[in-house]
């Protein structure tokens, strides 16, 4: 049975045993006088209670098997090729067994005319029939073995409701851990391939180099072949063109929280605060379309009437199209921690005669400047992490400069034209992209604990 | 007048006019931003609407079944496989028959999409009685015609810069003369996949791709994020080192920048796991992680919200700790996990970078069937148009952005409605 027909018979049983143990419950009950009263739980729980215990252990087994599985089909196929073939190892077996699973796939065995490839083919499909088969019988027998267990276990005095209740609660547990496996996954998945990346590039040549180019030659002899693997140019076109864009947002986001929360009218802020929400829900291709078509030309043209050379993915476009986008981060920030300023502190400022602007200077700023600060970092985070406007409108080459008219590259500009091209998994081309991954999931957590950790620390507590 | 009140006095024109500044500065900042998203949705709106049409060019065509080497009898495979583009080159040659030059030849038979033979194909291959017939159909024009005709290209450039030549404006200014080009709404945008070719370029694959992707993101995301806030929120034992330690990894979760979420899909998912590349499926697996720190976020504070009176009208009714949550708790507290969903959805339906570590930035010229297909998304979809030169490729890419945009809106009212419908103030 393929696997959708063994996920649809399993759903089935799973309404079927529902409904055994739900008239089992009601009649292991009504033998006795008093009838359903005797059930320690409602009869639905019963029900709940085998339907689960059929399905989640098979489930559990398709599960384990499914992903073991190509694994254990392709060992044992490796196993009956002949012996010369073995030796030459697991990469060229590789090779083979694709071919052998497409073919397979799309029924076209019999092109094959190397005796060993189709004795690998017949090997492989018989094995892989005979796992499914297996897989087939094991999982429904087991559901089936449950269903009847549950089955004999259900009397009056069973707790069905304290049971299903356990299962909820575990299942609770499995979903709010899945967070802790995430944050496993990502720092194993880039730590594995950054040690990977680290035994071919010195880690000082790393966090050093001032030359980056990935571009690794297949052969010794051409150009370009030398493949540095320094990357501070990345972090400082990452860097420059972040502080333009909070260079922008956090003036405009700032003045624009205050001017929300301390004098607009409430209609005005009732219009002009989700309008600028807008910005944020924008999608980032689209900041990148922006800023590439319509943004870098005009900045380029307005240079050029100025004298001034620049190139044509500036950082400054894209810096500029960036400080759009985290304006909405900035002033949402800012505008909660200046709401939470209790009102008490403004009315001593104006009873002692100050103006409404220094009140708001002298006060309110330094009173919510933990959270602004907080906010700011949490916008900085953002700008370095953020992809496709660098990747539409920044640079491709590294270029170690300062210059905001210069075009410059970033970290996440550089994950994705390695990992976006061919890619082979031991190449340290390919590997760099993790290490630099590592580095970018590294300085925003570092970023993160840091604001959370002022907005928690620095915070007043006025109540 | 006492010296002190002297001081203030003389200040006090100063001090009214800082703040008035002050004041000013605030308006200021908010109208810029203000100004940015207008011009920012102005110039995608600009960019984009005259892809919402498409020129159409009406062929006299001859269906020779000596040309094609068919009769109406042919067998259907043959019918296929005939060549139709030599009927539309000879239609192209008996209305312009001066054209000798090879060069020009050739610039002819481009003033149709090569999608015009397989129209004719289809019609033929329906109804091959049509063989031997001869009758007007309209056709896709390319897209070089498509751009001269929405005004993009000045005829008063010099010839050498202009992507059309004066033979072909020649030829554009005589189908006009005969209204044989017209703009009409343009289906092919929402009826076909990606193509090489800017007039045969739609975004329905790349629509059933996000719809797939989202299917997957929202049927894993929204029971798992919904568990976890709830456990989060009501059974999570007080001052539990592994409690906080989910709460912390959430929190930071939620601030991880999504490129790395797609460094986890391609080491984890594809490299370990083996799931397909380029599907929907490991599309919605990656963006699942993505969006449940949202959801998680917010369905926390909407069971925050529902009053403890409530719980404790439940189990004061005997009701178990479990039967309060999910009879009570969480029905009362669903509008707010519902409105958290729809805005992680749409912050889903948006996201690019990860999707190209995982492969869906491949070309594909097909609409994907399952979530096991190869596909592509609409950011993505966007994300590769820009990078085509053509000018008939930025029209659609912006025409892409605005259908995406729609959809965004369409979530973010949609979530805002159902927060003004069903919100209750306990």
């Amino acid at each position: 049975m393929p696997l959708n027909t063994i996920l649809i018979t399993l759903l089935l049983l799973l309404v079927f045993s529902y409904f055994i143990g739900k008239g089992r419950a009601i009649a292991v009950s009504t033998t006795k006088s008093n009838g359903r009263r005797n059930l320690h739980s409602l009869p639905s729980y019963y029900g709940y209670m085998v339907a689960l215990w059929t399905v989640i252990p098979a489930i559990a087994i398709l599960v384990i098997w499914t992903i073991f599985e190509t694994q254990i089909v392709s060992s044992l196929t490796f196993s009956s090729l002949p012996a010369e073939l073995q030796q030459e190892g697991q990469s060229s077996f590789g090779l083979l067994l694709n071919e052998v699973k497409n073919a397979v796939q799309s029924g076209q065995v019999d092109s094959f005319t190397d005796p060993v490839k189709i004795a690998a083919a017949e090997r492989y499909e018989s094995v892989r029939s005979i796992s499914l088969l297996a897989k087939t019988v094991v999982v429904l027998g087991v559901a089936l073995v449950c269903l009847y267990l549950g089955w004999r276990y259900i009397k009056p005095e069973t707790q069905a409701r304290n049971k299903v209740e356990s299962i909820a609660r575990w299942a609770m547990i499995l979903c709010a851990s899945i967070a802790i496996l995430t944050t496993v996954g990502i720092v194993f998945s880039v730590i594995f391939e950054s040690v990977l990346f680290f035994k071919s590039v010195s880690i000082t040549e790393f966090l050093f180099g001032t030359k980056w180019s990935p571009q690794t030659s297949i052969r010794a002899d051409q150009a370009g072949s030398s493949g540095a693997f320094g990357a501070v140019p990345l972090f400082v076109g990452t860097l420059l063109i972040s502080l333009i864009a909070l260079i922008i947002a956090v003036p405009l986001g700032l003045m624009s929280a205050i001017y929300l929360s301390e004098y607009a009218s409430s209609r005005f802020r009732s219009f002009a605060k989700p309008t600028l929400e807008i910005l944020a829900g924008i999608p980032t291709v689209v900041y990148g379309f922006f800023a590439a078509l319509t943004v870098a030309p005009f900045i380029r043209n307005l240079g050029e009437s100025l004298g001034l050379t620049v190139a044509s993915e500036s950082a400054l476009a894209a810096g500029l199209v960036m400080g759009i986008m985290i304006i909405p981060f900035v002033s949402s920030l800012s505008d909660d921690v200046i709401n939470a300023v209790p009102q008490s502190l403004r009315d001593g400022s104006f009873g002692m005669g100050a103006t409404k602007s220094e009140t708001i200077k002298q006060v309110v700023i330094p009173a919510a400047l933990p959270g602004i600060i907080g906010g700011v970092l949490l916008a900085a985070s953002r700008a370095i992490g953020e992809t496709m406007i660098v990747v539409m409108a920044a640079g491709l080459s590294a270029n170690l400069t300062f210059n905001p008219l210069e075009a410059v590259t970033t970290v996440t500009v550089q994950i994705v034209t390695l990992l976006t091209g061919d890619q082979e998994f031991d190449s340290p081309k390919t590997l760099a992209a993790f290490a630099l991954g590592l580095g970018l999931f590294l300085i925003t957590l570092l970023l993160n604990v840091i604001a959370l950790h002022v907005i928690r620390k620095y915070r007043e507590q006025y109540d | 007048m006492n010296k002190s009140t002297q001081i203030v006095e003389a200040g006090l024109q100063k001090r009214y006019a800082k703040e008035k500044r002050f004041r000013l500065y605030g308006l200021i900042s908010i109208l810029i931003s203000l100004a940015f998203l207008v011009i920012l949705l102005a110039d995608i709106i600009g960019k984009g609407y005259p892809a919402f049409q498409q020129t159409y060019v009406k062929l006299d065509v001859t269906i020779d079944g000596e040309v094609l080497g068919l009769t109406a009898e042919s067998p259907e495979d043959k019918l296929y496989s005939a060549s139709y583009s030599k009927v539309i080159r000879n239609a192209l040659r008996e209305k312009f028959p001066g054209v000798t030059d090879r060069k020009q030849k050739r610039a002819l038979s481009n003033l149709v999409s090569k999608s015009a033979a397989y129209e004719l194909r289809d019609m033929v291959v329906e109804n091959p009685n049509l063989i031997g017939t001869s009758g007007s159909y309209w056709f896709l024009a390319k897209d070089d015609v498509d751009v001269f005709m929405k005004g993009n290209i000045d005829r008063n450039l010099p010839e050498s810069d202009r992507r059309i030549k004066d033979y072909q404006l020649e030829w554009i200014d005589t189908l006009v003369a005969e209204n044989r080009l017209e703009k009409r709404f343009n289906t092919v945008l929402f009826t076909e996949a990606d193509s090489r070719e800017p007039e045969q370029a739609g975004i329905r694959g790349a629509l059933m791709g996000s719809l797939y992707t989202m299917l997957i993101t929202m049927c894993l995301a929204f029971p798992i994020g919904v568990a976890a806030a709830t456990y989060l929120e009501e059974f999570a034992p007080q001052n539990n080192k592994w409690v906080d330690l989910i709460e912390i990894n959430i929190n930071n979760l939620a601030a991880v920048p999504s490129i790395v979420f797609g460094l986890l899909g391609l080491a984890v998912y594809i490299n370990f796991f083996g799931v397909p590349r380029s599907t929907p499926l490991v599309g919605g697996l990656v963006l699942t992680l993505m969006t449940l720190p949202t959801i998680i976020i917010a369905s926390r504070a909407a069971i925050k919200a529902v009053p403890p009176s409530m719980r404790e009208a439940a189990l004061g009714l005997g009701a178990s700790k479990v039967q309060t949550v999910f009879q009570h708790v969480l029905p009362m507290a669903m509008p707010g996990i519902l409105t958290g969903t729809i805005i992680g959805m749409a912050q889903a339906l948006g996201e690019t970078a990860p999707l190209l570590m995982i492969g869906m930035i491949a070309f594909v010229s097909d609409i994907p069937q399952s979530i096991i297909d190869p596909s592509t998304v609409m950011p993505v979809q966007i994300y590769l148009w820009s990078d085509s030169p053509e000018r008939a490729f930025t029209e659609r890419t912006s025409a892409a952005i605005i259908v995406l945009l729609a959809f965004l809106i369409t979530m973010n009212l949609v979530a805002i409605m159902l927060r003004k419908r069903f919100e209750k103030r306990w």
